[in-house]
């Protein structure tokens, strides 16, 4: 990995290529990435202030503004919407702007888009810290934010079927199925979801169902299709070699589409909601074994023989986290919607650790390996430490480790113990909060992880450092060179 | 795949599926719950909320109450919500047909609230635990709302509605502690929080 061969003259016309194509991208990714990184931080302050509220409930109790049921909502918010989507909006566009093999064009309506996003999440979260929440989970936003997120992420679906229309010839690579998907489904489901639930609500629970509804295909509609893509790309790309099956990558896209968009259901078991709406939930919950199954091999069967190269590549390193996480979490997803299960995991911990498993194990470690290998490509810089990422990755994978084991092993306790109606309220709750601690303790090492991220990021605009021949390793390679 | 419009043609339908089967047929089959009147006492069921109450719910939603409460109590084969006696039957779609935003949320951190309102039904010990929950509550993690009472001083006669606090929560001599408007909008909204009126769908014994 070391030796470089000589380039043959197409080689040097396909790089050219690839160069000219990440420059066009520069400014509108960058964008992207820089405020997904100024939200990551206050989002996780939100954070870290939530958690130590749940053990430590007279810590910054006299403020309204921070009240533990704003501050948590500032925290969701301010990760789904101010990381998490512009992070994914950021790779969506660099990978459409590389599979369809053409520079990127129309920049403006993307850089419009970052700014009426990015102004759209500020007013929300001022909003939810002001008390004007619609406490609606996941739409906590009122219509006066909403509607700028909705416009700025209609300019990106917009910029994508534009740059479609004027890629080269050739083959749809299974990402670009994913992004489609996603640009498609987010705005129609978040529009809809607006106006059935904060604009015109309809009646009682049939609000709970939609809200469930979205807030289960906001994953698996929107953050999950991006960092599949994500994964589809960088793995074969990193490895050089092609993916393992393309039918298994059919199967797994089409069945995800089917089967995600019906989960929403389960979030309500047992609840006032009509019975057949939560069986097909349970149902499709439980189908969605077959697109995690055929990802998970297709994504295996190209690891194998190069495992090895998990221990250089940043960016293989935490996409392939990313990757089996995501075999985890929806395992343990569709394992959640049993009713057995279910009966013991509903309204506990366990849940949080599972969204935590999906959006921070799965979903946030494939985004830092996609900017882990974008971002030197935008700049034509390398990453200026290889020590600071193996800080953040080692920091990110145990903390994450830590925070889902502690919930998980608390929820089950905490289910098992609600579910025994000898045993008081108040003793549970006592009971659960050394759990909470470990919780408030595993977010401190996500958060280190971060700063050295952030800190990798700063240092990279900069251009700090000297100027590398090669990518910034980790491990052997990385310290033969330096 | 090289057919985009087969693709775009998927992802349409997938989606439109799926909208229509959770999200349209529920609501045309379950949308348009109406209330009704008992036959025997001749209330309207579920009872409609009072103004202050209905105040009370908005006050509810700015405080993010739904994040630690369920409003949902499930039935005997699905948990121990009626063994624990957070409610007389399972809450049904009838219950909550009032309700914008709904409140049945998805964490108890704390207890369901479906019938606080009859489980604790005195205002002055909603008071107190809004203002200090561990004084009434050994050993809950919920926050303290001081930020709904104001402290102030007595002028002339003390108010009638000032709290009775103790120790620490003492105001100081010639000083009171009353509840702001929003305060007695929110436990007016607890108060009314009791579905245990049988309804034909689900009755009480």
């Amino acid at each position: 990995m070391t030796s470089f061969p000589a380039p043959t003259p197409s080689a040097q016309a396909d790089a050219l290529d690839r160069a000219a194509i990440d420059a066009s991208c520069r400014v509108p990714v960058l964008l992207f990435f820089a405020s997904a990184n100024f939200w990551l931080f206050f989002g996780s302050i939100f954070a870290l202030l939530a958690s130590i509220k749940l053990t430590n409930p007279e810590f910054l109790t006299d403020s309204a503004w921070l009240t533990f049921g704003r501050v948590r909502p500032a925290h969701l918010n301010a990760v789904a919407y101010g990381w998490a989507s512009p992070a994914a909006i950021g790779v969506a566009i660099w990978l459409m702007a590389r599979l369809c093999r053409a520079p990127l064009r129309h920049a403006r309506i993307l850089i419009a888009a970052a700014l009426l996003w990015n102004l759209g999440v500020a007013v929300g979260i001022g909003a939810i810290l002001a008390g004007q929440s619609t406490s609606v989970e996941w739409l906590e936003f009122p219509s006066y934010a909403a509607i700028l997120l909705f416009i700025g992420y209609a300019f990106v679906t917009v910029w994508a079927l534009l740059m479609f229309r004027e890629r080269r010839p050739g083959h749809v690579y299974v990402s670009q199925w994913y992004i489609f998907g996603a640009l498609f489904w987010f705005p129609w489901l978040y529009g809809v979801t607006n106006l059935m639930l904060i604009v015109w609500p309809v009646q009682g629970s049939v609000q709970a169902i939609i809200n469930w509804w979205y807030g289960h295909n906001v994953l698996g509609l929107w953050f999950t299709p991006i960092a599949i893509a994500s994964a589809y790309y960088m793995i074969p790309k990193i490895l050089g070699k092609p993916i393992h099956s393309y039918y298994l990558s059919i199967l797994g896209f089409w069945a995800l589409a089917l089967f995600y968009s019906w989960n929403g259901g389960h979030h309500l078991i047992g609840g006032p909601i009509p019975s057949w709406v939560q069986s097909a939930s349970i149902i499709a919950s439980v189908m969605m074994l077959i697109p995690v199954i055929a990802t998970a091999i297709n994504f295996h069967m190209t690891m194998v023989g190069s495992f090895s190269a998990l221990r250089t590549s940043p960016a293989l390193r935490f996409t392939v986290f990313g990757a089996m996480s995501y075999t985890i979490v929806s395992v343990q997803g569709s394992s959640m919607a049993l009713r057995s299960l279910n009966k013991i995991t509903h309204f506990t911990h366990y849940t949080i650790g599972h969204s935590h498993l999906g959006m921070y194990a799965f979903f946030t470690m494939t985004m830092f390996g996609a900017m882990y290998y974008i971002i030197p490509r935008l700049v034509r810089w390398e990453w200026p430490s290889a020590f600071l990422i193996k800080a953040h990755f080692w920091l990110a994978a145990s903390g994450i480790a830590i925070m889902v084991v502690s919930l998980t092993v608390g929820g089950v306790l905490q289910g098992l113990e609600l579910a025994d109606p000898k045993i008081p309220f108040l003793d549970i709750v006592v009971r659960t909060r050394p759990w909470l601690h470990a919780r408030s303790g595993s977010g401190a090492f996500l958060f280190m992880g971060q700063l050295a991220f952030l800190l990798s990021f700063i240092l990279i605009l900069l251009r700090a450092g000297r100027r590398r021949e090669g990518p910034t390793l980790l491990g052997d390679a990385a310290s033969r060179r330096s | 795949m090289n057919r985009a419009a087969s693709l775009f043609l998927g992802i349409f339908l997938t989606f439109t599926f799926a909208w229509v089967g959770l999200v349209l047929v529920p609501y045309f089959q379950f949308g348009r719950v109406t209330d009704l009147v008992s036959e025997d006492t001749g209330q309207t069921l579920p009872p409609p909320l009072s103004g202050l109450a209905q105040r009370g719910h908005e006050v509810y939603a700015a405080q993010g109450c739904v994040y630690c409460h369920s409003q949902q109590v499930r039935g005997e084969t699905q948990g121990s919500d009626l063994a624990r006696g957070w409610g007389a039957r399972r809450t049904v779609a009838r219950d909550y047909i009032g309700e914008r935003p709904h409140f049945l949320g998805t964490m108890r951190t704390g207890p369901d609230l479906s019938n606080i309102g009859r489980r604790q039904s005195s205002a002055e010990w909603h008071h107190k635990h809004l203002y200090h929950p561990q004084t009434v509550s050994p050993g809950s993690i919920m926050p303290a709302f001081r930020y709904l009472y104001t402290l102030r001083k007595i002028a002339g006669e003390p108010s009638a509605d000032a709290l009775h606090l103790d120790g620490a929560d003492a105001p100081p001599p010639g000083w009171e502690i009353v509840p702001t408007p929003d305060a007695k909008a929110l436990v007016a909204y607890l108060l009314s929080l009791d579905r245990s009126y049988a309804l034909p769908e689900a009755p009480t014994d």
